[in-house]
């Protein structure tokens, strides 16, 4: 007989190490909040091709008319376009003399005019209040579901863990300072259905498991049901990485936007799916029988 | 070994084999097309829709403005879709989409447009026309006038000019008449959206109902200039809130990438399952080159707008798709190791399975689904490929890789259960 993973024997070590995930994290958006992007906050991103190396300080000079503060980077295989970022949102007359004095300066054709995003800064807060808006329907219709095939307290040990693996992710994104835009709405929501996903596959398991065992042996039940299944979550997770990781490797910015928080979310699914829902679930029914036991008593 | 048993071992091998080919050839025509006569078949990527990410365009969403004594209705958002519809064609462009969006916005998309600034321009712009007298009464509005045109014109010095016709409507003939006849020898101006544009001094009156517009700069502004007075004024004020757009080379390259990087990652996936589950592994991707080519004919069938983050949702869902696959072999496995017989096992291993193939799909179809109804733009792209992928998936993992599997079995070319990774 194989051993069994103890994932309701040494829960504490298992919500320890979260914990800590989630201090940090939530420690991290209290001190360095999150950088949004102008999706949220509003703004101009124009690239431009200006086919030949370029100096920062040349383009900035071009920029300064409209805002001082603009950001300038390099993009392109050989660093010959001219990524400019502002926090103004530039209206179209601006951006039209803004690349006519490009197209003068590095003599351009108007199809090196690569892309424009201009977004206003009132959108940004509808778009967060929509975002929260979705996730609170998606995970209010995930618990109905959960507690109508199973039951409720599988639902919350389900939710507490996709909350765990969104904190973890927005943590990931503040730690490391990487820009938020929208697709980052997107792969929150998506890994709020691909982790709830990895949990029901072990919650699955529990139920079909639970006539085997002692009406009280829930630790025991558990770590049988997560030994089961184990396989089944790391080759999942995995084969999920591998496609979601080539994406991000080889695909373009706006693929990696979803990508890079997507891979975050897999792996702290995974690791939630397998050591925080059935642990969690576990010491509510272990509570519950307890007090149950006291009450009789 | 009895003779029937050899027959339904030969059957099972020749469909196995006929399957595999018509896979092979299947993909072969959706992916590289074929030439039958005059018709091409297949080809997928030509077929599908793809979005102004991998195409290029621009796409704005416009605000209407409403002011104290000027309130937005609906009447008034449908009327200026209208109104941009007739500005866009005149640019000659395919198939711009103009939706409304809640109640007070219009998203404009346009796909494969050259000059992506002009566009913009002439969709926002309000286009009011005024012809305002010296003593500042409005004459006549845009609404009095029934053509324009941008044309060249040698004006009194000899030199070829670009100017906007204006040919007014029978009340708006005799508003121009009078006023004409009263100003003479005095400026009219000539104001798009309270800006002057021209401020001609009346020689003559003006009977004919026509009326040029000196001082443009170029043909191409005249042109311009000409169609945004043809279309009308938009009846309320637009403002840009979001403007988007994609120089089509940039279009091109994404998807180009994209298409390179989803190879990799799909190639990814078929080894590996083929490493880690051996003889079912083949079965697996084999299910899964069906689910791409089901997939695919899908997307196209339903005309679905594949996106940037569409491709994004596909590449998740091919990662899912192998999900439902892996909890069938591990099942199989486990009924495997209890003693049970590779036939007996497979079957109780697809059967237990499915219940909790259908949970867990089920809890993500929630999430694309909320993604779907509450998303917008981009999000709703991922989520459409999203829905499809878990869909078919589960389709072709539950019913599709059963029967092959069986197939492989009743082949009993491999007998030994370590081909089967067991």
């Amino acid at each position: 007989m194989k051993k069994n993973i103890q994932v309701a024997e040494k829960s504490k070590i298992w919500f320890a190490v979260s914990l800590i995930l989630i201090a940090i994290s939530i420690g991290s958006l209290f001190i360095n909040g999150l950088n949004f992007g102008i999706d949220f906050i509003g703004g101009t991103i124009v690239t431009i091709e200006l086919n030949t190396p370029f100096e920062t300080s040349d383009a900035k000079a071009l920029i300064e008319e409209y805002d001082t503060s603009a950001d300038v980077t390099y993009a392109g295989e050989a660093k010959t376009q001219v990524i400019i970022s502002t926090k103004k949102d530039l209206s179209t007359e601006e951006r039209q003399a803004l690349f006519s004095k490009f197209q003068e300066k590095y003599n351009l054709e108007d199809t090196d005019l690569l892309s424009i995003d201009t977004v206003s800064p009132s959108i940004g807060a509808e778009m967060a209040n929509s975002a929260m808006i979705a996730a609170v329907v998606a995970v209010l219709l995930m618990l109905v579901y959960i507690t109508f095939r199973f039951e409720f307290m599988f639902g919350l040990a389900a939710v507490i863990a996709l909350i765990h693996d969104l904190i973890i992710v927005l943590g990931v994104y503040s730690i490391f300072q990487i820009q938020v835009n929208s697709p980052l709405i997107a792969a929150m929501l998506t890994i709020l259905g691909y982790s709830i996903n990895d949990t029901i596959v072990v919650f699955d398991r529990i139920r079909e498991n639970r006539p085997k065992f002692g009406k009280y042996d829930f630790a025991s039940l558990v770590d049988t049901s997560v030994t089961q299944t184990l396989r089944r979550s790391i080759n999942t997770s995995f084969t999920t990485l591998l496609a979601i990781g080539a994406l991000y490797a080889f695909g373009v910015p706006a693929v990696q936007d979803f990508a890079l928080p997507l891979m975050v979310g897999i792996v702290s699914g995974t690791y939630s799916s397998i050591f925080i829902a059935s642990a969690l679930w576990c010491k509510i029914k272990e509570f519950q029988a307890s007090k149950r036991a006291a009450v009789k008593n | 070994m009895s003779k029937q048993k050899t027959n339904s071992k030969t059957k099972s091998g020749m469909l196995l084999i006929l399957i595999t080919l018509f896979i092979a050839l299947v993909g072969y025509v959706l992916f590289s097309g074929v030439s039958v006569g005059v018709y091409d078949i297949g080809n997928v990527s030509n077929n599908i829709n793809y979005g102004l990410d991998l195409t290029g365009g621009v796409n704005v969403v416009l605000e209407a403005q409403a002011t104290d004594d000027d309130p937005v209705t609906a009447e008034k958002i449908e009327s200026a879709m209208l109104t941009i519809r007739q500005r866009i064609d005149t640019l000659g462009v395919s198939e711009p989409t103009i939706t409304k969006q809640g109640d007070n916005r219009i998203r404009v998309s346009i796909p494969s447009v050259s000059d992506q600034e002009e566009a913009l321009d002439l969709i926002g712009k309000t286009a009011q026309l005024e012809f305002v007298g010296p003593d500042g009464t409005v004459i006549l509005t845009g609404k009095d006038v029934v053509d324009s045109k941008g044309v060249m014109q040698t004006d009194s010095t000899g030199l070829e000019k670009a100017v906007v016709t204006l040919k007014f409507s029978e009340e708006g003939t005799k508003l121009f008449a009078d006023a004409t006849q009263k100003y003479i020898g005095q400026a009219i101006q000539i104001k798009l959206d309270d800006e002057i544009i021209s401020s001609p001094t009346v020689n003559v009156a003006i009977t004919n109902g026509e009326a040029v517009i000196e001082g443009i700069g170029d043909i191409e502004e005249a042109g311009n200039l000409a169609s945004l007075i043809r279309g009308g004024a938009l009846p309320v004020k637009l403002v840009p809130i979001e403007v988007r757009t994609v120089g089509p080379t940039l279009g091109q390259n994404s998807l180009d990438k994209s298409i390179y990087a989803g190879m990799i990652g799909i190639g990814l996936v078929l080894i590996f399952m083929l490493i880690f589950y051996r003889g079912l592994g083949i079965i697996a991707d084999m299910a899964l080159i069906i689910f791409i080519i089901i997939f695919m004919i899908i997307l196209t069938a339903l005309n679905v707008t594949l996106t940037l983050p569409g491709i994004a949702g596909l590449i998740l869902t091919i990662g899912m798709a192998v999900d439902a696959n892996v909890i069938i072999f591990e099942r199989i496995k486990e009924e495997a190791r209890l003693g049970k017989s590779l036939l007996t096992a497979i079957d109780a291993g697809f059967s237990r399975a499915f219940s909790t193939i259908l949970d867990s799909n089920v809890t993500t179809l929630i999430a694309g689904f909320v993604l779907f109804f509450l998303g917008s733009g981009s999000v709703q792209g991922f989520a459409v490929t999203l829905i499809l992928g878990i869909l078919v998936s589960m389709f072709t993992a539950v019913v599709i890789t059963k029967q092959l599997v069986i197939l492989l079995v009743k082949t009993e070319l491999f007998k030994s259960n370590t081909f089967y990774g067991i």
